[in-house]
């Protein structure tokens, strides 16, 4: 199954104007994020947040939905969620824990679940994993190479970062630059050149741009939990919904690219193992 | 509901019928009463355990104990403590031989100057169908690893080794100590005769050098790290951070314990076991 396995799939955004404002697309996590935690099924999430550097983020573990909001829009590199959660267990005091993740991130955090092998009284304290979409991530001198060298603007201008229609864009105050995605090929991290997961096969929900309108999010709510969240949600007027089958581009490019991804790591991985390199999977 | 189905539901496992294992003897049991087949089957499924304490802290078993909630079942209902100090008070000597085991749990590394830590540890391995190196000092040796002898009152103690350098050993459960879900879901798997989640404890048991290091040789050195830092939550004594979304270690605080590594999801990856889990 190209998009893993799944109960739904609808095209949504939050309804809230705060987050609509500074979200990536739709604002599925921050909006999500903040009705977990004004509903208390959560007291607390892991999130990707501001640090003193420009565009580069720093796990962080956020109480309020001021909080949330400010850590909201994509940063296209390194935030190592994972590291946070025993943190925000142990020295917050989070008994109900929420967090966002990328699809290797969400790996992680499963395998530790299914395997706690020194990880203690944790994994039944995830109540809500959001996964993102991610076709591939970046160090943070690479978005410097393409945004400082190659576009000549400096990290402080830029209010939103976007890799959409082949392009990697840049958005300052004053004007909107790209560069072709091509030039950003051997910048990503080789790490995520063996990934097999587009769509967050492994978290409650997934959410990403892809296959939505600009300003909504493609959302697929996979476990038990995760589709009676947003159900939830929904219900209570967090989200307005449509049905994928209505919108453009719809599930077929999502699907496309995810059958991309596979295929071209399924073919990484076949190189390293006639290498004899490791590959955990 | 049986007693092995309610734990582990607790623990998020996927219940089975009690007796889909035995199909055969259910219908050959001409008439017992279902219960009793159940009882048999249940009866049956009993282990024999045995908890083997050498150069350890205890901290390992300590952990088996912090399982609040289902500990009086386990130990009264779901096995057979046969033999080990702290759990059971039984102790062998020449009088007393060391009973028959289906599972023995080794705590603690071996010393080697130490005879009588030897000839347990053999007698172990003779006694007990299944070896566990229980811990990261029985698996990988962890922080034993920095012992050098010495000390009063017995300064040729020096060289302590893995289990596994000494015997043939079955499956490990590292962590400093391991969680106490891991062991209580080892155990109900091994009661089960699960194999499939077994497996990674099967594979460990080959793991007797370990690093914090271990993420920089064999992960990214092998261009395999994605930067989630699963290693760093994992890690018990906080010798990882990340920096530039890549592990660093401070090796004056690593004991050796393996977990990082062991955690990291791009070490090996269970996933049917993960699908299962989810319900996906």
């Amino acid at each position: 199954m190209v998009l893993g396995t799944y109960k739904e799939i609808v095209s949504a955004r939050a309804t809230d104007k705060q987050i609509q404002k500074v979200a990536q697309d739709g604002g599925i996590v921050t909006g999500l994020l903040a009705f977990a935690l004004e509903e208390k099924i959560i007291e607390g999430a892991v999130v990707a947040g501001p640090s003193e550097k420009f565009w580069k983020p720093e796990p962080m573990v956020a109480m309020s939905a001021d909080e949330i909001i400010a850590a909201a829009g994509t940063k296209y590199t390194f935030s190592p969620n994972v590291m946070m959660l025993k943190k925000a267990v142990r020295q917050y005091g989070i008994e109900k824990l929420g967090t966002v993740a990328i699809p290797c991130q969400t790996m992680g955090i499963r395998k530790m679940q299914s395997y706690p092998f020194g990880v203690r009284f944790l994994a039944d304290k995830i109540k809500l994993l959001i996964g993102i979409y991610c076709m591939e991530n970046f160090p943070y001198a690479s978005l410097e190479t393409f945004i400082s060298e190659k576009m000549g603007v400096s990290m402080e201008m830029v209010e939103k970062m976007d890799i959409g229609k082949g392009k990697f864009w840049v958005h300052t105050q004053d004007e909107v630059l790209s560069i072709p995605l091509k030039e950003t090929h051997g910048y990503e991290q080789s790490g995520c050149n063996i990934c097999l997961d587009y769509v967050a096969e492994l978290g409650d929900l997934s959410t990403g741009s892809v296959g939505s309108p600009d300003g909504w999010s493609t959302v697929i709510t996979r476990t038990d939990g995760g589709d009676s969240i947003f159900k939830q949600a929904v219900e209570a007027g967090a989200f307005e919904t449509k049905d994928i089958a209505n919108v453009k581009p719809g599930l077929d490019l999502l699907q496309k690219l995810s059958a991309q991804k596979k295929e071209k790591n399924q073919k990484t991985i076949d190189k390293r193992k006639e290498m004899g390199l490791p590959v955990p999977f | 509901m049986s007693l092995i189905n309610r734990i582990k539901k607790f623990f998020g496992m996927e219940a089975k019928p009690d007796i889909e294992a035995e199909p055969d003897a259910a219908k050959s049991a001409e008439g017992a009463s279902e219960q009793e087949v159940e009882k048999v089957a249940e009866e049956k499924a009993k282990p024999r355990i045995g908890y083997i304490h050498l150069s350890g802290c205890t901290g390992d078993v300590m952990s088996l104990s912090e399982n609040y909630d289902i500990l009086a079942e386990l130990l009264t209902n779901m096995v057979d403590i046969v033999y080990g100090q702290t759990l059971a008070d039984v102790w062998w000597d020449d009088e007393n031989p060391m009973p028959e085991m289906d599972l023995a749990l080794v705590e603690g590394s071996v010393c080697l100057q130490d005879e009588h830590s030897l000839k347990e540890l053999m007698e172990v391995r003779k006694r007990a169908a299944m070896v566990c190196a229980f811990g990261s000092c029985s698996a990988t040796g962890c922080f034993t690893r920095y012992s050098r002898g010495g000390q009063q009152a017995q300064p040729a103690h020096e060289s302590f080794v893995p289990i596994a350098d000494l015997v043939k050993v079955d499956c490990a459960i590292p962590g400093c100590p391991p969680s106490p879900e891991i062991i209580a879901k080892t155990v109900v798997a091994l009661i089960n005769g699960d194999m499939d989640y077994l497996q990674p404890m099967i594979d460990l048991a080959g793991m007797t050098e370990a690093c914090g290091c271990d993420l920089q040789l064999k992960v990214v050195n092998h261009a395999l790290c994605i930067g989630c830092g699963t290693c760093v939550m994992a890690c018990q004594t906080r010798a990882l951070d990340m920096t530039n979304g890549r592990p660093e270690l401070n090796s004056d605080r690593c004991v050796k314990c393996g977990v990082c590594y062991v955690q990291c999801p791009r070490s090996w990856w269970p996933d049917e076991q993960v699908k299962k889990d989810l319900g996906l």
